[in-house]
């Protein structure tokens, strides 16, 4: 282009709702986050002006806020380890699979995410709950006299999580095997590798940016959520985002909603920068191509 | 090979794990027993006629929808023009701007929530409406820009070029050339914006104003320990909305574009 070096300020003209939206929607708020965790919490939903770090002692200190930033990295560790092992052999069939209707197989990968989130998660009640199918079969059969009790627990938590979050790690494991030569894999067999080998030596390694990013965003929705947890979870699984929440809705104390809502930003931040620095954010884009 | 047979009969039962409690809901949907469980004992519409008359739940429905509907508008409108810019022209520090762009995906929703409000606080404004729309926006946003360009980046400049030498200035270039060339995206783009809002609750519950339910918030709201029939009616109506409905409007997109060629 014969203007590369002039300032075309078209670009900004189309591109500046969005950053504005962007900057006051988004970044202004998480100043303000940090902002308010240093205020004080005088009553319910009333605080004043101040700079103090009784909001941040108060979270280091505590056993109970460690105890739920611990609890809420260990639960997103188990269920991205689970969706890694339960997704990638789905997507390695839909991506080698020689069947015709393979739009089918992506329709219904796709499907999911058109259906209602807490539809999904209720729909579980139905499976594990005392009056649920899963009872319903086994007292029918004569297996059991009383409804085993598989709800409001923990495993009834990842259960949820794992049936919402793993269509988002099926579909980027899939755009990544999707991505790699198909002549590949039959090289490395010609050269005496057994198919073993070479999927591991050849079309794993060749996989993993899109099994990263689909970790990525399975652990980082898991440790931002608090729905799940209420609706299939007991008293004592929550999540970090349940904390936000009480702190928040039903307490009302803003300055430590506050606290507690930076930490997490900040927690996560991590997470986010080390994969970027890894593995570099456009993997994460893909997906929705 | 066994060992392909082996991940065959993996891979359809994790499609049959994803889909089982769904299919239950619906069928639940029918059940005229008066719990929201199993056993079926008939079938019958009377949870849908139920739904109806409750006012709460079309009043919930009303306020999804409208709310679906301008998010839509509102997402694509920004999406489409910020990624118009991306594409199209060189920028400095393009990287930079499409993480920003993206950004609102990687910050957790719960986190969102409380500083939009906490925002709103120190411009001692009530929660309302405006609020929604302006979060759902945002949060849709992202998948508005991935999807557009996606596709903008697969329509040819040469296009844009011919129309600009025959004398069309740029907005009319963009109307007449790259909106039409674009529309298949900016409608898939819309409609996921919709599913977005239609179905968030995380940052839905933070936002809502007192008394203002959307159907996400209401379905919670019905929500303790055990599943009314009315939710499994009410999840047929959703999901018979968020998925027949674009699948249809697919399907006849691709038959209408079929027959005129």
């Amino acid at each position: 282009m014969a203007q590369a070096n002039q300032f075309d300020p078209r670009p900004w003209y189309l591109l500046s709702p969005a950053l504005l939206a962007i900057t006051f929607l988004v970044i202004v708020p998480m100043s303000f986050i940090l902002v308010y965790s240093f205020y004080v919490n005088i009553d319910l939903a009333v605080d004043e002006v101040a700079f103090q770090f009784g909001n941040w002692r108060e979270l280091f200190t505590d056993s109970y806020y460690l105890n739920a930033i611990w609890k809420t990295f260990r639960l997103s560790a188990i269920l991205t380890v689970l969706a890694a092992v339960l997704g990638y052999i789905p997507a390695y069939f839909i991506a080698n699979t020689k069947y015709h209707h393979k739009w089918l197989l992506l329709l219904l990968l796709i499907l999911p995410f058109w259906i209602s989130f807490i539809i999904r998660t209720l729909s579980w009640i139905h499976i594990m709950g005392n009056q649920g199918a899963i009872n319903g079969v086994l007292l029918w059969l004569g297996i059991i006299d009383e409804p085993i009790s598989m709800m409001f627990n923990e495993f009834a938590v990842i259960v949820g999580f794992i049936h919402v979050f793993l269509p988002y790690m099926i579909l980027n494991v899939y755009v990544s095997l999707e991505g790699i030569d198909k002549t590949l894999e039959p090289a490395a067999r010609t050269l005496g590798c057994t198919p073993w080998q070479a999927f591991r030596e050849v079309t794993l390694p060749l996989s993993l940016p899109g099994l990263a990013a689909g970790c990525l965003l399975v652990f980082v929705l898991t440790a931002g959520s608090y729905v799940t947890p209420l609706i299939l979870g007991g008293p004592n699984d929550f999540l970090f985002g349940n904390l936000i929440y009480d702190a928040v809705i039903d307490e009302l104390n803003w300055p430590m909603g506050a606290t507690l809502s930076f930490t997490l930003l900040v927690l996560l931040g991590l997470v986010v920068v080390v994969y970027s620095r890894l593995m570099g954010l456009n993997q994460l884009y893909k997906a929705f191509g | 090979m066994r060992a392909w047979s082996l991940i065959r009969a993996y891979s359809i039962a994790v499609y049959i794990f994803m889909f089982a409690p769904i299919a239950v809901v619906l069928l639940l949907a029918f059940n005229s027993s008066q719990f929201g469980g199993f056993p079926i004992e008939g079938f019958s519409l009377r949870w849908f006629y139920k739904l109806y008359d409750n006012v709460a739940i079309v009043r919930a429905f009303k306020t999804s929808f409208v709310l679906g509907l301008l998010t839509a508008c509102c997402a694509t409108t920004l999406g489409v023009l910020a990624s118009v810019a991306l594409v199209r022209y060189r920028i400095r520090g393009k990287e930079w701007i499409t993480t920003l762009l993206i950004m609102p995906v990687l910050v957790p929703e719960t986190v969102l929530a409380v500083g939009m409000l906490i925002f709103l606080r120190w411009l001692s404004m009530p929660r309302s409406f405006g609020l929604l729309l302006l979060g759902h926006t945002i949060i849709a946003m992202p998948f508005v820009v991935l999807v557009v360009q996606a596709r903008l980046v697969g329509i040819k400049k040469e296009f844009e070029e011919a129309a600009k030498s025959l004398g069309a200035n740029p907005f009319q270039t963009f109307l007449q050339i790259t909106l039409p060339l674009l529309m298949p995206a900016v409608f898939a783009g819309a409609l996921f914006a919709f599913t977005i809002s239609f179905d968030n609750i995380t940052a839905t519950i933070f936002w809502r104003p007192a008394g203002v339910e959307t159907m996400p918030t209401q379905i919670f709201g019905m929500l303790r320990n055990s599943v009314s029939p009315e939710v499994n009616a009410l999840g047929f109506v959703m999901v018979f909305i968020t998925v027949t409905v674009p699948l249809m409007a697919g399907g006849l997109a691709r038959y209408f574009s079929r027959k005129r060629l």
